[in-house]
């Protein structure tokens, strides 16, 4: 109907959606398209379950995804990906970060984290990139360029979207002393094989 | 080159551009960032402050306005009604130079108490009410508001919302272009002093004034858009709905309204006699919907359109489906996802947060705790539960009064923040002093005003511009206010706050308390070492885990333990354990 792109990143308040969505909507700008973003503020940042969308295209309205919409959705943890699932379209791409963060319902007793997240991850998304990004990020030197692992694995989904495109966006959005590691982080994920 | 605004980053360079001279405001989600963003890239060009509250910012920024310059004020919704008072007489003198009021809304109330339509207040205050649909519209609008606001000397309400506010989107950016006039102000008594024998001919002037700007919305001022398409059903929106409108309805003509109110009847009367079947599609209340059925045009809305929560794509399918008689069918990819049962990830107070110690303090009295408006709102969710009400800026104390006058017999606590305080607190505290109210209320001063991210207030030492400022004393305000019994302190000492809870709550006197410790995230270090479990000497009895503390994780099978990257150190769960099995 519309040929808007359309991208989900999800995970807890902290991890650091905001880099990763100004990276992408950055990308998308140089591109060329319209592009359309929206972020979560406020109350809604404390250590609680947040999303960032990112919309871009021709000419883009909403700034807010719809539902069975997204091309990929990305977390950063690993069952925030299942909360916003039923964001993704049905050929869409999950890219979802093994972390686990164990929220206070759980540790206070009034509620379980599942055990079997991997499983229902697998069940739930046709296309999975699972990846251990902390692990990988810290291999390359820094656990915080995590969010730009996985933005790497999620760049492959987003053909309109070149590798230069992408790293004069990151070259935009980061420290300058940072740009070579999240460069590095990024074709990392770019090229990590799913481990799930 | 175009740039990549949020809604509040481009109401900030439409005051740079429009030629504002001071901007005004008190933080609020979700307008708090369009202030920041004018300290950040334009304080050399014009003044900016926060304010201790709402009405004294808009009465701060009508003075200016008096004196002829371009002036703003931004808040919340709810603030708005904080400065209800001055919008509703100012709208009566009106200003030379431009009085405009940017009032963010919360439809799905994402950080607030309410879900109020602010546009209701233009209608109350006889003032135009301007609604943008992206960042390049908050901008042009805000530019255009200084020009009707100067043009028919009347204030002007900049609605924005949550979506609009928060969401980036492409703005050219413009030159900041000053009016020219020099800044003075005029002496003029019989329009600018509202003693009743003037009020009651400005109030033939705002009458007369509301008639001409109605007339100009229709006709002259451009700002109202007609995009034809079909004419089987037409659709008049405003703001971010426009935006839903155009993914769900691509056929339909539209007719998107800048200036909602005053209605632009004469337009609207055109377009709808130029569609067969007219829907309205606004957020939260039947507004326009109202206006336009009392003037006579036919419409439908709120039939199909919901009153509650916020407008999107998806709502809008739903209702579309409901217009048409058909069964919404939301995609079919969405059904068979995700339907293992998740946990929730609500909020929470930080790890190290000192309200933590004062809450879990609370929690050994039998007291009834009344809060407010702030981070330590979070302090409602379990584990702690530690607040029993919370309503609005200023109730911690004032509502704390009432109860404790009530007759009641259980003693109660009363708990507000440092920047709360010197919102609406202090009057508050004034009459727990004058009329004797035994309770016990607890400034929980942080230094900051925390949970819209990080700004200064009175009692910090600086202004929003970085200028260093003397910070107001909190306990000196309390002595001169008439409190006799005031105490300082460590929330992070469980002891010393478990005492002095003791002491003030058993005494038959009103009691001060201030909570002094600063928010851990302005700290530039951990309060202290990271601790740790000693999984031999615990006995897993969850003690520390109902401090509700995000760093201490446990699940139903694992004894506690403490994640090192998230631990502020604040040693609670160290001084809360009975078997001695947390140490640094």
């Amino acid at each position: 109907m519309n040929k808007t792109t359309s991208i989900v990143l999800a995970g807890v308040g902290g991890q650091g959606i905001l880099l990763a969505s100004e990276i992408l909507a950055k990308a998308a700008g140089f591109a060329g398209f319209d592009v359309k973003t929206n972020e979560v503020h406020g109350m809604a940042q404390r250590g609680g379950s947040v999303i960032g969308q990112i919309r871009y295209g021709e000419k883009v309205f909403s700034p807010l995804v719809s539902k069975g919409e997204a091309t990929v959705l990305m977390s950063l943890e690993r069952i925030e990906a299942l909360r916003y699932a039923d964001f993704l379209s049905p050929d869409g791409l999950a890219v979802v970060n093994s972390q686990v963060i164990i929220p206070t319902t759980v540790s206070s007793g009034s509620a379980v984290y599942p055990e079997n997240a991997k499983e229902i991850l697998k069940q739930s998304f046709k296309h999975l990139v699972y990846l251990d990004a902390n692990r990988i990020a810290q291999e390359l030197g820094n656990p915080k360029c995590a969010n730009v692992v996985l933005l790497g694995a999620l760049s492959t989904k987003l053909e309109n979207l070149t590798p230069e495109i992408w790293e004069q966006a990151i070259r935009e959005c980061v420290k300058p002393k940072f740009i070579d590691l999240n460069i590095t982080a990024f074709q990392t994920g770019a090229k990590a094989p799913s481990e799930l | 080159m175009k740039q990549l605004l949020s809604g509040n980053e481009a109401l900030a360079r439409g005051m740079y551009e429009g030629g504002v001279t001071l901007a005004v405001g008190y933080p609020g989600t979700p307008s708090t960032e369009i202030l920041e963003n004018c300290a950040k890239h334009y304080k050399d060009a014009f003044r900016c402050e926060w304010a201790p509250n709402e009405k004294v910012a808009l009465e701060v920024a009508a003075g200016a306005a008096m004196a002829g310059a371009r002036a703003c004020v931004t808040m919340k919704h709810v603030g708005l009604n904080v400065a209800a008072d001055p919008l509703l007489s100012i709208a009566y003198t009106g200003t030379p130079g431009a009085l405009v009021v940017i009032v963010a809304d919360d439809p799905g109330m994402h950080s607030s108490q309410n879900e109020q339509d602010s546009r209701h207040y233009a209608r109350l205050a006889k003032v135009p009410v301007l609604e943008p649909a992206d960042s390049a519209e908050a901008r042009d609008f805000l530019k255009k508001a200084f020009e009707i606001s100067e043009t028919y000397r009347t204030p002007v309400i900049l609605r924005t919302s949550t979506r609009v506010s928060h969401s980036r989107s492409l703005v050219e950016l413009g030159e900041r272009q000053m009016p020219d006039r020099e800044i003075g102000f005029q002496k003029d008594p019989k329009n600018c002093v509202l003693i009743p024998a003037f009020a009651r001919q400005r109030r033939l002037v705002v009458e007369e004034r509301l008639q001409q700007i109605q007339a100009d919305n229709s006709d002259k001022w451009g700002i109202n858009r007609i995009e034809k398409g079909s004419e089987k059903l037409g659709i008049v929106t405003e703001g971010i709905a426009y935006q839903y409108v155009k993914e769900v309805f691509p056929e339909a003509s539209v007719l998107k309204l800048g200036c909602a109110w005053p209605l632009p009847e004469k337009l609207i009367r055109e377009f709808a006699d130029s569609v067969e079947k007219v829907l309205v599609v606004e957020e939260v209340e039947d507004f326009t919907e109202v206006n336009m059925k009392a003037a006579g045009i036919a419409c439908e809305g709120k039939k199909y359109v919901p009153n509650i929560g916020e407008l999107s794509a998806d709502v809008l399918r739903a209702s579309k489906a409901k217009m048409e008689g058909t069964e919404y069918q939301p995609c079919a990819s969405c059904q068979n996802m995700a339907d293992a049962p998740l946990p929730n990830r609500p909020p929470t107070l930080c790890a190290g947060c000192p309200h933590r110690g004062i809450f879990y303090a609370l929690k050994k009295f039998d007291v009834d705790v009344v809060g407010d408006i702030g981070c330590y709102s979070l302090g409602v969710q379990p584990p702690l539960s530690a607040l029993d009400t919370i309503i609005c800026m200023g109730t911690g104390f004032s509502m704390a009064h009432g109860m404790a006058q009530s007759g009641q017999k259980r003693k109660v606590v009363g708990v507000l923040g440092d920047s709360t305080f010197f919102h609406s607190g202090i009057t508050g505290l004034l009459n727990i002093a004058w009329n004797k109210a035994n309770c016990t209320v607890i400034v929980l001063d942080n230094r900051i005003t925390a949970m819209t991210g990080h700004q200064d207030n009175p009692g910090t030492g600086q202004t929003l511009m970085g200028e260093a400022s003397d910070a107001a004393d909190i306990a000196a305000i309390g002595k001169a206010c008439g409190m006799k019994n005031i105490a300082e302190f460590d929330p992070l000492n469980f002891e010393e706050t478990t005492a002095i809870l003791k002491k003030s709550t058993e005494s038959d006197e009103p009691w001060l308390l201030i909570s002094k410790s600063p928010c851990v995230l302005i700290m530039k270090e951990r309060v202290g070492n990271v601790r740790s479990i000693d999984p031999e000497k615990c006995k897993n009895c969850r003690v520390c885990v109902k401090t509700g503390c995000p760093a201490i994780e446990c699940t139903d099978k694992n004894k506690p333990t403490i994640n090192p990257l998230s631990c502020n150190g604040c040693s609670l769960c160290n001084q809360v354990c009975k078997f001695g099995a947390i140490s640094e």
